[in-house]
């Protein structure tokens, strides 16, 4: 991994997140002007919305620089909070409150399991292990009314929001080919790409958005923004995949194709359960943003396939 | 408040409580700035956990932390010494009286002390920890603290979660998010039970504003 000793400003992970500091820079002076020329509609949303970015970017990259383990343990972190909002919203039975607390134990045992890049287990410990011990754990509580729900409530949330997002830290530790220290960039380069399909699908979007695409589900996804933001993503990966990741140029513009759909079917996923359950955002973590579910939400479908996309052609 | 007492209330609250109510269970707050943050004022909540004094009273920043006083039942909380030291010392609850032997006149006269002195008190008006996503009916209590005093006003304050994050008689903390939505102080009323009713009302109506499906 990046050695902090030979602190070398040139590696194409610096200069990433150098750049991305500048961006952020850039936005917030941008929107602070917007703001004191009056011409947006809610400004404080907005201005929350930078310093919510400033906080999620300051703690990424305190993580990176910090090293292997304390990215592991941010992005442990970051399951946990998604798993926890998830259990705050939907609806579960107090007599689950033990099977919950196995639930949440997954967390340190997943992400221990990343530290040790044992990948067989990481595999298959959460859709096989914990899917059926968390089955057994809720008979044993004797309540059979609404069983079948609250399992399937409890299997699905911890799937998204520690299996799914497990892989985001299990980059890290993956071996590329003679490479060991590629796994920053590929962590990088999956989240911003994840995160910038979000921006362009939303500005596309308001731009020339006409045709939705699943109105019943989320009225603000319209076919521009989603082809928009495949677009450009696409070709944003291929400029900066061979320069911060292992990949060449034409596997870097097909992963930024596979992150863009994938992202966009995550977004809708979350969506689909925020109407399912009548609120608008799932938390208050992030300001502006709403909770940790809504930021992630991309982020949770992107991570595991673009995960097996580089280790099935790289690794 | 004892200085030393004082600290240990701060180190209490900055290294445990605070951290615990911020990240293993988490806020979602509505209406903040509707907190009263200067006393002399009361609070009143719902009451599901033991944790619920602990959400409200890490609302408030650590330097006021000593001028917010939960008043207590007196036969729980005061039960044997170290928790009589605990409650008394560090949290800085006001013992009260529940058996309703007590004399009505005097059965206050810490809280009005507190007041006057311009200290926030938190009541919960159910009088014990119910069941979760279960009001109890209120007591009068608030009304009676409040009715001869221009300066103070109550403010309804509804917290959901916590009553599935550690309910009555059980020892396992589960994490989940809080909400705590914040009303409208109710007015001064003309008797009991119009004060009663509207702050019942009030409760139910910001109830609504629960994120969190888990009481």
């Amino acid at each position: 991994m990046i050695d902090l000793s030979e602190f070398d400003f040139f590696h194409p992970v610096y200069l990433t997140m150098a750049l991305v500091l500048g961006v952020l820079v850039f936005a917030h002076i941008t929107s602070y002007c917007l703001v004191k020329l009056n011409k947006i509609k809610s400004p404080e949303e907005l201005l929350l919305r930078i310093k919510s970015w400033w906080w999620i970017i300051g703690l990424l990259f305190f993580s990176i620089l910090s090293g292997l383990t304390a990215s592991i343990i941010l992005i442990a972190f970051i399951s946990f909070l998604a798993l926890k909002e998830y259990l705050s919203i939907v609806p579960t039975r107090q007599s689950d409150r033990r099977v919950i607390f196995w639930a949440y134990l997954t967390i340190p045992i997943q992400y221990y399991l990343v530290s040790i890049n044992w990948y067989g287990l990481f595999n298959i410990f959460i859709p096989v292990y914990v899917f059926l011990v968390l089955s057994v754990r809720m008979v044993l509580t004797g309540k059979n009314s609404g069983f079948i729900h609250s399992v399937g409530v409890l299997h699905w949330g911890v799937m998204l929001t520690v299996y799914s997002v497990s892989h985001v830290a299990y980059l890290l530790v993956l071996p590329i080919g003679e490479l060991t220290d590629t796994g920053f960039g590929l962590m990088l380069f999956l989240i911003m790409m994840t995160q910038l399909n979000d921006v362009c699908q939303y500005l596309f979007g308001k731009l020339l958005g006409r045709r939705k695409i699943i109105p019943a589900v989320s009225p603000n996804k319209t076919w521009a923004g989603f082809i928009g933001g495949v677009i450009s993503i696409t070709i944003l990966s291929g400029g900066i995949g061979p320069f911060l990741t292992p990949m060449d140029i034409q596997f870097s513009v097909l992963a930024g194709f596979v992150i863009a759909v994938t992202g966009f079917f995550g977004d809708v996923t979350i969506s689909s359960v925020k109407r399912d359950l009548q609120i608008k955002d799932s938390g208050q973590l992030l300001p502006g943003h709403g909770g940790i579910l809504d930021r992630i939400d991309s982020l949770m479908f992107t991570a595991p396939l673009f995960f097996h996309f580089v280790r099935y052609f790289y690794a | 408040m004892h200085k030393l007492n004082r600290l240990i209330q701060l180190l209490f609250f900055a290294v445990l409580v605070k951290p615990l109510v911020l990240i293993i269970l988490g806020l979602n707050i509505r209406n903040k700035k509707g907190l009263p943050m200067e006393g002399p004022a009361v609070i009143m909540a719902n009451h599901n956990s033991h944790l619920d004094t602990m959400v409200l009273m890490s609302l408030f920043p650590l330097r006021k932390m000593h001028k917010v006083r939960p008043v207590a039942a007196a036969d729980y909380f005061l039960k044997n010494r170290w928790m009589a030291w605990f409650s008394l010392k560090i949290i800085g609850i006001i013992p009260l009286e529940r058996t309703g032997k007590a004399d009505r006149d005097t059965l206050f006269n810490e809280c009005h002390d507190a007041l006057d002195k311009g200290e926030i008190l938190v009541l919960f008006p159910e009088g014990s920890r119910g069941l979760p996503d279960q009001m109890s009916t209120l007591k009068k209590g608030v009304y009676h603290l409040i009715k001869d005093r221009d300066d103070v006003s109550a403010v309804p304050i509804v917290m959901n979660g916590l009553g599935f994050a550690l309910p009555k008689g059980e020892g396992l903390l589960v994490p989940v998010n809080v909400d705590v939505i914040v009303g409208q102080a109710i007015d001064h009323s003309p008797n009991a039970d119009v004060f009663i009713d509207s702050t019942t009302k009030a409760f139910t109506q910001l109830k609504e504003f629960c994120i969190t499906k888990q009481s």
